[in-house]
């Protein structure tokens, strides 16, 4: 356990911490391991209805007319519903995350007039079974005049053509930082200058179950019911009764099980207003579960960007400045607003380096390709950019790229540090300190020596690292609370009841861990209840790596209250003073007199059915909600990512060798959850470097909708991922950090920078990704014809 | 088409139903006989999530007709757990291991790692990335998984254990 891991501080004291910090098996794990999970299409309602949508499959073409008539005479279809039966329906349509002011892109249920990319929902087939629905899908008529689409973001600016007429040049929308002439003197006086674009593919987060919702209109008590899978049941509850116009109480969403999300399913998109739309106009219940076509085809992108990164360094590594001009493809229907975003990515490009100056630029640019969605560490490209950039800055100065970072890392010692760009303020981190970790555990020095063997024996060997710092847990509307309800009962088993949800991030067993340490109980004497807006209390969900410091805070705050009530009651009882009451192990013992106590049971007795027992001014029952407010506008967290690789120059084969993440997410609160976080975020990170590309052809074809196409790590490619752990209480209760979005980050760097030094000697350098075999072959053979031509 | 009476064993049990010869294994599984535990991720036998045992093979559910399985017995993740709900060592050795996050992908995991074990005891850590290498996972970045799988090959004794001793 660490010493450093106490699970809250609160008024009352907080009891031993006896789970906190240790492995403890989850709770989720065995209806999961036993088929008993209740995922989304696991959901059967009476007389449940199946959706299917008909999409576009041309990336741009005005719609001249729809015919359902031979899809509505098929047998076992009820609807077929186009942009004229739900569109107008809409009331209101924005996202609690972003609020209701921003300038908002476009994002209509159904395709109006126009359909922009291959895969939009033009129209929504409602029948009796999955089957008929997509025969009946074949069935429906639309009538295209094609125009020609804008396919490449990187050209979309000097385009004729416009994804959306109201936005001139294709953009989105822009933010940038202090005007660049300002820097121009450290520029253009700096002994060195390094400067490159650096271009990363779309892929997306690709969650093994596919989107997917069961909505049920009851028109007696005008009431919508929704099984979902999603990240954030409240966020889907508040948006849903915006959209009907429903009151939010007349809307319940409901999730116990969603099949990983990595922020493809926090926000509702445009299908799944469609099924909202649909369930009022249905006689039951209407299920639509994407398929993975859709899934690839239209849930949309994450990461496709560019930067022209530069820096400025001193003749000894020292950066001077720093600065990014960073566009990014939004696709036709980016959710939620991007530009925000987009911004974060300028504004993080300096990192976790002691640099005071530095600007950027944002751009977001329409594409007639699928929307932007959010995805695990949606700043990413910040770190890519950087770090590729300081590997080729140390290979240009002749420098060890460890050194070169050595001279300009912050570590503890240097905080507060402002972010130069405005990006708050860095407190609790230790970016060198997880860096000299990471690189004791893989024995650098070595690594160099045996490089420098195999370099002589015609093997190619490199090593990269990638260091970041990472706002998690941000306090900003959706997110700046999180509550949680208590009910200790009459028996002393204890229920508490978050917002949270099964999503893969073990967030069942984190909030009976830090429950059963908050009240002093055994933690198979509590239950937790999530997912279900109808009794859970409101819940930003999970995103932004903020459900461990948030939840702990909601349950500490919650427990604090309890556990005063409880030590009241046994000090009451057992004539003892308030403050030698100590809860512990289900207990409230009076300290020193092992023999005189009484156990949360016998409590929970007196106050539910003996109140005429309970001292003067103390409530009745064991029950208690509380909120906890997010203590600063965000939670800084950072690590080092350590990977080594072999690459055959010949083939292009990548084989990484040892793989290390250094990580500082504060105290721990299970080990098992954190590694599990890290190293999924780092094979989603590997395949972001490596494999996935969601592809398009120049005609905006979408080429990689299946996973023969779509290439996903699989066992046979990941290393064995090696933990190191640096334990800094950061600001937020418990001192507790988020963990859930790093490894994403740090991974497609690290990956970039080893194959590049391995590549070192043929003078080449990576600029884009991903790696793939046939472009290292190229670059390879392209160093050689420089060399030999 | 005509629907066609098929008559299989389904985690023991013998099931006759009346099915359309389009009906995947998986839909029957899911729908017909409510044994959601079959997940289906990809529909075209890439990701594994449904992979179901068929006469003791490891097959895709997604890819199999209801129709193709008449006569054959079949086991889904809900067969593999003890009669009590004891978890079968795989099941048990995924727990331990933290060889799932969300879950949805394990049934398949489960089921395939049920009949790679049974093939091979004694698995080389080469054999057992290889062995995986029919399933999709996005979570967990396989690293439990693959200790899961070491961990229940190594306790050979549990294999045969018997669910209470």
């Amino acid at each position: 356990m660490s010493p450093l891991a106490q699970p809250n501080g609160t008024a009352t004291g907080a009891a031993a911490a006896r789970y906190s910090g240790a492995r403890v098996s989850r709770v989720e794990d065995a209806r999961l391991l036993t088929g008993r999970g209740t995922f989304v299409d696991d959901v059967v309602r009476p007389g449940m209805l199946h959706a299917c949508f008909v999409r576009s499959p041309l990336a741009r073409a005005r719609i001249l007319g729809i015919d359902a008539s031979e899809a509505l005479a098929l047998d076992g279809v009820h609807a077929v519903f186009t942009a004229e039966d739900l569109n107008p329906d809409v009331r209101e349509q924005w996202y609690t995350l972003t609020g209701k002011d921003v300038p908002d892109t476009p994002r209509p249920p159904l395709a109006e007039d126009e359909v922009r990319f291959v895969g939009d929902p033009v129209a929504l087939v409602v029948a009796e079974d999955r089957y008929i629905a997509e025969d009946a899908v074949e069935l429906v008529s639309v009538d295209y005049d094609p125009l020609p689409p804008v396919v490449d973001y990187v050209t979309a600016r000097d385009a004729e053509a416009l994804v959306h007429a109201g936005y001139p040049r294709n953009v989105a929308g822009e933010t940038a930082g202090r005007p660049a002439a300002e820097l121009d003197p450290i520029f253009d006086g700096a002994p060195v200058v390094v400067r490159e674009t650096i271009y990363q593919q779309a892929y997306a987060p690709v969650p093994m179950e596919t989107r997917g919702m069961v909505a049920e209109w009851s028109a007696p008590d005008g009431e919508l019911t929704i099984w979902a899978a999603t990240q954030s049941p409240h966020e889907v509850r508040l948006f849903c009764s915006r959209l009907l116009g429903l009151p939010e109480h007349r809307v319940r969403v409901v999730m116990r099980d969603t099949g990983g999300g990595f922020g493809q399913k926090v926000m509702p998109l445009r299908e799944d207003m469609c099924v909202m739309l649909a369930a009022r106009k249905l006689p039951a219940a209407v299920k639509w579960i994407e398929d993975r076509r859709e899934n690839l085809m239209s849930a949309g992108k994450s990461r496709h960007e560019h930067g022209d990164a530069r820096m400025a360094f001193d003749a000894d590594g020292t950066i001077l400045a720093a600065a990014m001009d960073f566009v990014q493809d939004v696709g036709a229907y980016p959710t939620p607003w991007p530009v925000g975003t987009a911004g974060v990515i300028g504004m993080l490009f300096p990192g976790p380096y002691r640099i005071a100056d530095a600007t950027f630029s944002s751009t977001c640019v329409f594409s007639n390709t699928t929307g932007r969605a959010a995805y695990r560490g949606p700043w990413q490209f910040e770190s890519v950019a950087r770090e590729v950039l300081l590997d080729i800055a140390a290979r240009r100065m002749g420098m060890d790229p460890a050194d070169l970072r050595r001279k300009n890392l912050l570590k503890f010692d240097d905080l507060p540090f402002s972010n130069p760009n405005g990006m708050g303020v860095y407190t609790d981190v230790t970016p060198l300190e997880t860096f000299e970790h990471g690189l004791t555990m893989l024995d650098y020095d070595a690594f160099r020596r045996e490089q420098k063997r195999a370099r002589e024996q015609g093997r190619f060997l490199g090593v990269g690292t990638c260091s970041y710092v990472e706002p998690t847990t941000a306090g900003m509307n959706l997110l700046s609370t999180e509550g949680a309800t208590i009910r200790i009962e009459p028996s002393g088993k204890v229920n508490v009841y978050v917002s949270g949800g099964s999503s893969g991030n073990s967030i069942e067993t984190t909030v009976v861990q830090l429950t059963a340490d908050a009240l002093g109980v055994d933690i198979a004497d509590v239950n937790t209840v999530q997912g279900d807006t109808a009794v859970t209390p409101f819940g930003g969900g999970t995103s932004g790596s903020r459900s461990g410091s948030m939840t702990a805070g909601a349950v500490a705050e919650t427990a604090s209250v309890l556990r005063e009530r409880m030590t009241a009651i046994a000090a009451h009882c057992l004539e003892a003073a308030v403050g030698d009451i100590d809860l512990i192990g289900g207990r409230a013992a009076v300290r020193g007199v092992p023999s005189a106590g009484m156990s949360v049971a016998e409590i929970a007795q007196i106050a539910y059915f003996q109140p005429d027992a309970l001292p003067p001014g103390t409530p009745p029952g064991l029950e208690a909600s509380g909120r906890y407010r997010a203590r600063e506008p965000m939670i800084w967290t950072n690590a080092t990512h350590v990977c080594t690789c072999e690459v055959d120059p010949v083939t292009g084969a990548v084989t990484i060798l040892r793989y290390i993440v250094s990580e500082d997410c504060g105290p721990m609160i299970n080990p098992n959850v954190v590694e599990g976080q890290i190293a999924g975020g780092t094979v989603q990170g590997i395949g972001g470097a490596l494999y996935e590309h969601l592809a398009y052809d120049e005609d905006g074809n979408p080429v990689t909708t299946t996973f023969m196409d779509y290439l996903l790590p699989t066992a046979v490619e990941v290393p064995a991922i090696e933990y190191g752990h640096l334990e800094t209480p950061g600001p937020g209760e418990g001192g507790y950090k988020g963990v859930g979005e790093g490894g994403a980050i740090g991974a497609p760097p690290a990956v970039v920078n080893a194959v590049a030094d391995a590549l070192a000697p043929f003078g080449v350098e990576i600029t884009r990704l991903p790696i793939t075999p046939e472009s290292i072959v190229a670059l390879v053979r392209g160093a050689q014809r420089t060399v030999t031509g | 088409m005509p629907e066609v009476q098929i008559r299989v064993m389904v985690n023991g049990r013998p099931r006759t139903a009346t099915v359309p010869p389009r009906l995947t294994l998986a839909d029957f599984l899911r729908e017909h006989c409510r044994l959601t535990g079959t997940h289906l991720g990809c529909e075209h036998g890439v990701c594994g999530a449904c992979s179901v045992l068929l006469d003791g093979e490891a097959v895709r559910a997604c890819l199999v007709f209801a129709v193709q399985a008449d006569g054959a017995e079949i086991t889904t993740v809900e067969g593999i757990a003890a009669a009590d709900g004891e978890l079968s060592p795989v099941q048990a050795a995924f727990r331990e291991h933290h060889g799932l996050q969300c879950g949805f992908c394990t049934p398949g995991f489960v089921v395939s790692v049920t009949a790679f074990l049974r093939d091979n005891p004694d698995p080389t850590d080469e054999q057992i990335r290889d062995g995986l290498s029919g399933n999709l996972c996005r979570c967990t970045g396989y690293q439990g998984i693959i200790e899961a799988v070491r961990a229940a090959a190594e306790r050979p004794a549990e294999h045969t254990r018997t669910a209470g001793t």
